[in-house]
């Protein structure tokens, strides 16, 4: 059974539409990062997932229609929907209290251990608390919770580097054991292109482009090419082309494109292009293919 | 992966040693945890939820039961006077005398639960999509009937109880201070005893608040706990101005005032509970059964439950406005 498996997914607000029929399938264990500009419809996908949104199309999350059985399936699936969600009335004493009252698969000591490695107080309310540590706390809750699923929406907008590093970090090293299954959108990539298995690039609610990270790292090539080499690069049809620093970077897909890594080798040193990279070249083709 | 599997506790530990596919399987097929099947702690959790967050609900009555209780003890000086004095001879005017202040705290006390429930019902349902927390509270195994039931027995169930708690304790404290001055002035206890009647004024105000505030009220509350989860914006406004357009529209092109009086009787009604002239009247008679046979109170549940449902609903429905 895949942990996410959606067919058709559509979503219409009014006239706009956020998901334009989204053929989807996450297998268990994977973390899955899906990326798209503003308005593209992540968010949207994701609320459908969690049973937030109503939609057309089919879509099973752990074998259950996330819209009819959101109550239940929350036992099996833990969400961190935007940074701050936590409600600012609250201590910190009082949401463990309440998530080991609601949540029967919630584990208080480890919620506990969690908390004591970072500063933040029992007593504490959450108004008072930093971002970074809303954050904190919210991921010391969900890791606590034994969960298959966990969604991330965003979940270190408008964090420092340390907390958002930090994030990550724990989410690797005390969460991710191999059976969970994870799904994460963010703006900041870079961060999470070391954790993820799988990308997922969504635009103008469909997917445009979709692959694991092992395929990404052979397929997809950057050449810092030497100038005196920049006519016979770009004879092989990279990607994309850009400058730094006086330099040219090309960006070659291997699977399409002319040229093997031997080739690019000779041409300049060869490495693998940053998630941001790809991803800006795949829009930028697509915007292209959508103007001509 | 050890220290991870230690950290995980000794049940994934055991299935981490089987093959993943076991292990996956012993996980998604073991019943959650024998108190993961009560529906019960959901919706007691999602009622102390409510208590952590509003915490007018208990204090609000309290602080009321505090002044009443200090404003007392000043008029106190004057209570042996006031027994002296030869007016007193008169049995009613000496028990209407005796009973004022204990009027007067129930009343006080019921006033300020009414208060409060009315700005909770229209909170209730609109600030956790204000502050986005519902988003939160949505991520966690709670269905949104739980969540609507847990507020609106906060309204019918938690407020009244605290609302008689709170004034029962407020009378028995006026009660004692009023013996002790009294004794104290060599003045009889008994008399003053005699002429107050605690059981029938307390079973008096239960069953006050079981007809009026819970079952009468019942639909305003509903009502404004509908606007509450249906207006992105100024739900206050939004329960208030509609029934005041229909109360003008209908007054010009009309020139009538039913709406009016309808509204007015579910404020000031549930009369047809008792019969004598006030709530605490000693001469009060509970008529339950006239109140049962009232069409209105049974309109207004059957307004009740559908507003809760819609109510209900909409949480699901709308997202953080």
């Amino acid at each position: 059974m895949s942990c996410i498996e959606a067919r058709g997914l559509r979503k219409a607000f009014g006239a706009t539409v956020a998901l334009d029929g989204i053929d989807l399938r996450v297998e268990e264990g994977r973390i899955l990062g899906l990326i798209g500009p503003n308005g593209a419809g992540k968010t949207t996908a994701l609320n459908a997932i969690l049973g937030l949104t109503f939609y057309e199309g089919e879509l099973r999350v752990l074998g259950r229609n996330p819209w009819a059985e959101r109550e239940r399936l929350m036992r099996d699936v833990c969400f961190i929907a935007d940074v701050a969600v936590l409600p600012r009335w609250a201590r910190v004493s009082q949401m463990v209290d309440y998530v080991a009252g609601v949540h029967p698969r919630f584990d208080r000591a480890k919620a506990e251990g969690f908390l004591k490695k970072t500063t933040i107080k029992r007593e504490s309310r959450i108004r008072e608390l930093s971002k970074g540590m809303v954050a904190q706390l919210h991921l010391a809750l969900v890791m606590a919770i034994d969960a298959r699923l966990l969604v991330l929406d965003e979940p270190t907008l408008g964090l420092d580097i340390l907390y958002r590093k930090q994030f990550y970090d724990s989410l690797l090293n005390d969460y991710f054991d191999g059976n969970r299954t994870i799904v994460v959108t963010t703006h900041q990539v870079e961060e999470i292109q070391h954790v993820l298995t799988d990308l997922m690039f969504i635009d103008r609610g469909r997917i445009v482009f979709s692959c694991t990270m092992e395929e990404f790292e052979t397929r997809y090539a950057e050449v810092l090419v030497r100038p005196e080499q920049l006519a016979a690069a770009r004879a092989l049809k990279p990607m994309r082309e850009r400058q730094a620093l006086g330099r040219s970077i090309l960006l070659f897909d291997l699977k399409t494109d002319k040229g093997d890594r031997q080739q690019l080798a000779a041409l300049g040193e060869v490495r693998t292009p940053s998630i941001a990279d790809l991803f800006v070249a795949v829009m930028g083709n697509q915007q292209q293919g959508a103007a001509r | 992966m050890n220290t991870e599997s230690n950290a995980r506790g000794e049940s994934s530990q055991a299935s981490n040693a089987k093959s993943p596919l076991l292990a996956k399987e012993a996980r998604s097929g073991a019943p959650a945890s024998p108190r993961g099947v009560s529906a019960t702690r959901p919706f007691y959790w999602s009622v102390r939820r409510e208590l952590m967050e509003y915490r007018s609900i208990y204090l609000a009555p309290l602080a009321i039961g505090c002044v009443i209780v200090l404003g007392f003890g000043f008029v106190l000086r004057r209570l042996p006077e006031t027994m002296r004095h030869p007016m007193m001879l008169n049995l009613p005017h000496q028990r209407d005398t005796l009973s004022q202040p204990f009027d007067v705290a129930a009343g006080l006390i019921m006033a300020a639960a009414f208060i409060v429930s009315i700005f909770y019902a229209l909170d209730c349902l609109y600030g956790e999509r204000r502050e986005r927390s519902i988003l939160f509270w949505k991520s966690l195994p709670v269905s949104d009937w739980t969540a609507v039931l847990a507020k609106a027995s906060v309204l019918l169930l938690v407020l009244p109880a605290i609302a008689f708690a709170v004034t029962a304790v407020t009378e028995t404290t006026i009660f004692l201070m009023s013996s002790a001055v009294l004794a104290a002035n060599g003045l009889s206890v008994a008399k003053f005893w005699a002429q107050l009647m605690p059981v029938e004024t307390m079973t008096g105000l239960a069953y006050h608040l079981v007809t009026v505030h819970i079952l009468w009220y019942a639909p305003l509350y509903a009502w404004l706990m509908l606007i509450s989860a249906w207006s992105r914006r100024m739900p206050f406004l939004w329960a208030v101005l509609p029934p005041f357009a229909v109360m003008i529209f209908e007054k010009i092109a009309f020139h009538t005032k039913y709406f009016a009086d309808f509204l007015m009787g579910r404020f000031t009604g549930g009369s047809e509970a008792v019969a004598g002239s006030g709530m605490l009247d000693p001469e009060m008679k509970m008529t339950p059964g006239h109140f049962v046979a009232t069409p209105g109170l049974w309109f207004g549940l059957a307004f009740a439950a559908v507003f809760l449902v819609a109510a209900a609903r909409l949480r699901r429905y709308r997202g953080p406005s």
